[in-house]
């Protein structure tokens, strides 16, 4: 099916849907608008011209929009010089482009540029509608998108009618006369200066926001855009009160429809974020309230402004350095100490022969020391990770004379293995992954990390290119297991011969010999994790051993299979209306729901880390590490207690510095709304008018006696009106990671790599813990007494739960998009969902909040087709779609 | 004869390579010259285009051969007759004319073929329209990246002339192909709306095949397949595909892709294999027929064929493997917005 997207394209395609959000169009490459800009253009200084483009599209904007109408310029010349510099510059040309002049010549020269389907902006029947007829049919011959101002003979419309007469004047030529994809029809209904003084202006942001209504209720599928920095056009110089005014405007013009707009990607502040005072007299001039007289206008005036600033410090310690340099390295890979590895790796390369000696020798006997203790279960994960470091460290140092040496003599290669590690296609994590390529590459393997969201072609080409000794397969999403049993069928086709291993949270030995081994015969392995890497790598690389191994899995997976199958019917499943009628019973007659403290969203930016970190569970923390006790402590257990405390110091050390330094900022969303529970297994929820309908799985399996078949539809009153229940949902994300990472990555310090994305992980999941506590005493506020201390909170005694779409009591992640939607997830904080609904950035969590005393969680465990049939109709999805996102949950 | 008529019926095959057909036949700097240039000015062995003129029957024969393997859709021999690209040989002048005489070649052919056959077959003919030597997208120069050999109004002149002339010559289709700049191919497009436009004649169908260049996935001038779909679909061709520069092996996870992306018919004519080290394509004809009778099974190709390398064995191997193959259905437009769509749902 194909649906009616507006889609754009530079070296890659950008398709505007429904829920897509607001679409960042960059204003920075207009010359009528950036000084900057128009200076560097009049100077021909193109290189710096193009790195104002190259800042956009890295501060986020989706589409560049590029003008240079300038008095003084050579317009057409100008347009395809920079035009044509911009192909060359893959970064920028990989948006589409905004070609903009008040001049078609410009325009046409533009659209002569480009290779990608533009946006013209604009064309109109200012000069009557034959002009407009020969501009669009030139526009629609090139491809282009066009915005069409609501502009004719008399004027610019500046009312409602005006503004609506005009578009449907122009939809009518567009569609019937031109040929014209509606989708492809972008109206500019003008935005003006309000709070310029004169009384007739302070209405034009109602009038634009109702224009937006009006033209979305007529035509729904055209797209609504505008230039949105005029409207703050009175307060030039004063960026504050301009970002604050335009942040208030699109909060309202976006829900009314608007899609997309001019703005300073990346200079945009959050509605919530707007010092209070200063929104709400933002909102008095731009909804024109309160301003009879002018009076909101004068207030905004009178309105001023504020700014702040930041630094920072950090210190060291030292103690054995008078041993022979064999020792000082073999003692720095063994603690993990870096401080000194430059210069003693240089003194050992001038003392032994070759430099490639000195991996041979030193290192790798330093590595073997390593390798032995943590065999040994002497050393732990967290302290072998460091050892790599140190290791990466000198190798890095080596390298350059390694290199000298081979162009002098060719004949010397090192044939270390490869392995290919790769995180599979809409997947986005990749802490067990690095830890499993970190411990690798101690093992003295050559590791190829091709990263997160890789391809099933990048993988397999690479791995032919690279002649790799075998796969790694990485995700923690459940779709990440079809695209897993992907790779598999298509190593297949492609008659490969190479082991592929699996691993990664949601993999199982179970799933892996159940679907992913009957895909591909030479060799499909599970890892449990790091450690066990280790040696089954080993095994498979050993000729004499491969066999033997190779044969040995495949028979336990066979047998893993079988069972498997032969245990199927021992589990009795109920009919889906069975099912239904043992839902659990509420008595809902005799329950008042309490009622939120407000209806709608609250955004929280930049939250205390502070505060977040007090409800860090740190049991995941040291899992995560390969740090496993029973002990009710860890930090006090005889095995692993030492590391522990160790690792759990150093984590605390970066924590501190995570907070003061402000590497990570803790954004979040949180809402409620009414909710009614409309079916069995459906719930409208809804802000004010506009319902959205939420779609839960139920369990299926037969109970025992008295237990319920549940689903979390349950947990809602189906009373309507007269119970009057809620629901709430919210979302968090730590952003701010990649820079940190990518510091790390280029220190080849994996160790401080892995500790940040642990650490990330922690704090959104306490920021979630955190907001749900408050959501239940005070948000909410439907337990105000609450006294848990945070043990309790992980052991979950508190009231209500926050299941999480895709997470076993809702296991469909399709959900995601409309929990995302209500909250504006994406535009609010940032967080954005992959194909395979992943949340990016990594450490990001979303859920719903149920507050009945009597919801729990639970897992929907497995479904009949009888259930299967009617979600997906619920759904509206074809087979197809219903196969894909169900498949985990089917029988 | 509606060629939207055959494809809901079956699988349609396009030809396989003129170029390396025209090789067997040894031609030598006179036999290209023929009567009419044997005086001309530079030499022109090589611009295989020009034979249509002084060799047509031979043209006329290579012809024969695929509709006799089993070609549905003839390509004119057309893919350099512009005048950009015969300025190499100075023979600018003679676009208009190569491409009436292209046209004419191949529907000589049909009608000989038909006429053999006792029959009334549906075969087309697609108007070649080759992407040029100079490119629009990409600088020659590499220290001046803004620089550009050629004009977008030079390229679509180039093509509107070109268009003329095989409509003139009584084309059925019109196939702008083996396209690694899309702004090139947005100038063909360009010119053909323009052309049919201006001379209010009935606008003939349009198809487009570009070609992803390496591994990247990319076309040369770096756009991704879907970016390139959606780059030229403004031309509302009645097919989209891809030919050229990949054998079959290559191409498949690229026609897979594209053909879950197009709303239009979907064509794909592969090289045989990679070339090897002395530059000859050596996939046999049943190994190429075994990948297409593969693509087709999958439900990814209306309209499948061979590009460099291929041979009218090649295509008659092809014709079989497809015979019996249902075409891959059109997938259905949505002109509306569904609840579920406006509800932010999975799509």
């Amino acid at each position: 099916m194909i649906k009616p997207y507006l889609y754009l394209s530079g070296l890659e395609p950008l398709v505007v849907r429904p829920e897509s959000n607001f679409v960042n169009i960059g204003e920075r490459t207009n010359v009528t608008g950036s000084k900057k800009f128009a200076r560097l253009i009049r100077e021909e200084k193109y290189e710096e011209a193009l790195s104002v483009a190259r800042q956009q599209v890295e501060s986020g904007a989706q589409v560049i929009d590029i003008n240079m109408d300038d008095a003084l310029l050579d317009g057409e010349h100008a347009m395809t010089t920079f035009l044509n510099l911009v192909q060359a510059e893959p970064e920028i040309a990989k948006v589409p482009i905004m070609i903009d002049s008040s001049k078609f010549h410009i325009i046409e020269a533009g659209l002569k540029c480009v290779q990608g389907k533009c946006i013209v902006n604009s064309i109109s029947m200012k000069e009557g509608v034959g002009k407009f007829i020969q501009q669009a049919h030139i526009c629609r011959s090139f491809g282009a998108a066009v915005v069409v101002m609501a502009f004719d003979e008399n004027g610019q419309a500046d009312t409602l009618q005006r503004r609506v007469d005009i578009c449907s004047k122009a939809y009518e030529i567009l569609t019937k006369q031109i040929g014209f994809p509606p989708q492809d029809i972008i109206f500019d209904l003008n935005i003006f200066a309000v709070a310029t003084g004169l009384e007739e202006h302070n209405n034009y942001a109602v009038d634009f926001i109702e224009a937006c209504k009006i033209i979305k209720q007529k035509f729904p599928l055209v797209k609504i855009s505008g230039g949105v920095s005029n409207l703050s056009f009175s307060f030039r110089g004063n960026e504050t009160v301009r970002e604050a005014m335009h942040s208030v405007f699109l909060y309202y013009a976006t829900k009314a429809g608007m899609d997309m707009g001019i703005v300073n990607a990346g200079q945009l502040v959050v509605y919530d974020e707007i010092e209070p005072q200063l929104r709400q007299l933002c909102e008095d001039v731009i909804l024109n309230k309160n301003n009879e007289d002018n009076g909101a206008t004068e207030k905004l005036i009178a309105f001023a402004e504020t700014v702040k600033a930041k630094g920072k410090e950090i210190k060291k310690d030292d103690a054995w350095r008078s041993t022979s340099v064999e020792e000082r390295l073999k003692h720095a890979l063994v603690n993990g100490i870096t401080d000194y590895i430059d210069e003693d790796t240089e003194e050992a390369r001038q003392k032994y022969p070759k430099p490639l000696d000195v991996i041979e020798g030193p290192l790798m006997a330093g590595m073997d020391v390593v390798g032995d203790l943590f065999g040994s279960g002497k050393m732990f994960l967290p302290q072998v990770v460091k050892s790599a470091r140190v290791m990466k460290k000198s190798v890095a140092v080596l390298t350059p004379y390694i290199e000298e040496e081979k162009k002098n003599n060719p004949l010397s290669e090192s044939g270390a293995a490869r392995v290919l590690l790769a995180t599979v296609k809409g997947d986005v994590h990749d802490i067990g992954k690095n830890i499993v390529g970190v411990v690798l590459g101690c093992n003295g393997y050559d590791i190829i990390d091709l990263g997160v969201m890789v391809p099933t072609d990048k993988i397999l080409e690479t791995a032919v290119k690279e002649k790799v000794a075998m796969i790694g397969l990485s995700g923690l999403i459940t779709p990440s297991l079809d695209e897993m049993v992907n790779v598999a069928r298509e190593m297949k086709r492609r008659n490969m011969h190479l082991p592929l291993l699996i691993g990664g949270a949601t993999t199982s030995r179970m799933h892996t010999a159940v679907k992913i081994a009957p895909e591909y015969e030479h060799g499909v392995v599970h890892c449990l994790d790091a450690s066990r890497s280790v040696s089954v790598v080993g095994s498979l690389l050993n000729e004499t051993q491969k066999e033997v191994f190779l044969k040995e899995t495949k028979e336990e997976y066979t047998k893993l299979k079988t069972q498997f199958e032969n245990k199927k019917p021992t589990k009795e499943y109920l009919a889906f209306k069975d099912a239904q009628a043992n839902a659990v019973k509420i008595d809902w007659q005799n329950y008042q729901p309490v009622a939120p403290s407000f209806i709608g969203t609250k955004v929280f930016k930049n939250y205390d880390l502070r505060e977040i970190r007090q409800y860090i569970d740190w049991k995941p923390f040291f899992i995560s590490w390969e740090l496993h006790s029973n002990s009710p402590n860890i930090l006090t257990d005889n095995v692993v207690g030492k590391e522990a405390t160790k690792l759990f110091n150093e984590a605390n050390a970066m924590l501190d510095k995570i907070i003061e330094e402000n590497w990570l900022q803790a954004n979040g969303v949180l809402g409620f709304m009414h909710a009614d529970k409309i079916a069995p297994d459906s719930v409208e929820v809804y802000f004010d008018k506009e319902k959205t309908r939420l779609e839960f799985l139920r369990q299926q399996i037969k109970k025992a006696a008295n237990q319920p078949n549940n689903s979390l539809s349950d947990f809602i009153s189906p009373l309507g009106d007269k119970g009057a229940d809620y629901l709430g949902a919210f979302a968090v994300t730590i952003q701010g990671i990649e820079k940190h990472i990518e510091r790390f990555t280029a220190e080849q310090d994996d160790y401080n790599k892995i500790m940040l994305q642990a650490l990330s992980d922690r704090l959104v999941e306490a920021f979630a813990e955190l907001l749900h506590k408050k959501t239940r005493t005070d948000f909410w506020g439907y337990v105000k007494d609450e006294d848990l201390s945070s043990e309790d909170l992980i052991k979950e005694k508190y009231i209500g739960i926050r299941p999480a779409p895709g997470y076993p009591a809702c296991p469909d992640h399709t959900e995601k998009y409309k929990l995302f939607d209500l909250l504006n997830v994406t535009e609010n904080i940032g967080i954005e969902l992959t194909e395979s609904l992943a949340m990016y950035p990594a450490s990001s969590v979303c859920g719903w909040y149920f507050a009945h005393p009597e919801s729990k969680y639970f897992g929907v465990g497995k479904i009949l087709q009888d259930q299967y049939e009617d979600y997906k109709q619920r759904k509206n999805w074809d087979d197809e779609t219903a196969q894909k996102w169900l498949r985990p949950v089917m029988e | 004869m509606d060629i939207k008529k055959e494809l809901e019926k079956r699988i349609l095959v396009i030809d396989g390579a003129m170029g390396t057909m025209i090789q067997r036949y040894k031609l030598q700097e006179e036999d290209y010259r023929g009567e009419r240039f044997k005086d001309w000015h530079t030499d022109v062995k090589g611009n295989n285009d020009l034979l249509s003129l002084t060799q047509p029957e031979i043209i006329k024969e290579i012809h024969l051969q695929y509709l006799e393997a089993g070609a549905d859709i003839i390509e004119t021999n057309t893919f350099s007759s512009t005048a950009i690209a015969q300025a190499d040989y100075d023979m600018q002048s003679l676009a208009y004319e190569l491409n009436v005489a292209s046209a004419k070649c191949a529907r000589q052919a049909i009608e000989e073929y038909n006429s053999k056959a006792k029959s009334q077959k549906s075969k087309f003919i697609a108007g070649a329209i080759g992407p040029l030597n100079k490119t629009l997208s990409l600088s020659p120069d590499v220290n001046n990246p803004g620089y550009r050999a050629v004009t977008f109004d030079e390229v679509a002149n180039a093509y509107y002339e070109q268009v003329s002339g095989l409509v003139d010559g009584g084309v059925d289709l019109l196939l702008i192909e083996t396209i690694f700049d899309t702004l090139n191919a947005k100038a063909a497009i360009y010119a053909i709306k323009k052309y049919f436009h201006e001379t209010g004649k009935p606008e003939l169908p349009i198809m487009i095949s570009g070609t992803i260049t390496d591994a990247s996935g990319r076309t040369l001038s770096g756009q991704t397949l879907e970016a390139f779909y959606v780059s030229v679909n403004h031309a509302n061709p009645l097919s989209v595909g891809l030919n050229c520069a990949l054998g079959a092996a290559e191409m498949r996870p690229h026609i897979a892709e594209l053909s879950e992306l197009a709303s239009c018919y979907t064509s794909a004519y592969p090289n045989a294999g990679l070339p090897n080290a002395m530059g000859e394509y050596d996939e046999q004809p049943h190994e190429t027929a075994h990948f297409l009778e593969d693509w087709a099974k999958q439900g990814f190709v209306n309209i499948v064929g061979g590009c460099c390398g291929t041979t009218p064995d090649h295509i008659k191997h092809i014709a079989d493997a497809v015979k019996n193959i249902a075409p891959r259905k059109l997938q259905e437009i949505a002109n509306a917005f569904s609840i579920n769509d406006l509800q932010a749902n999975a799509t």
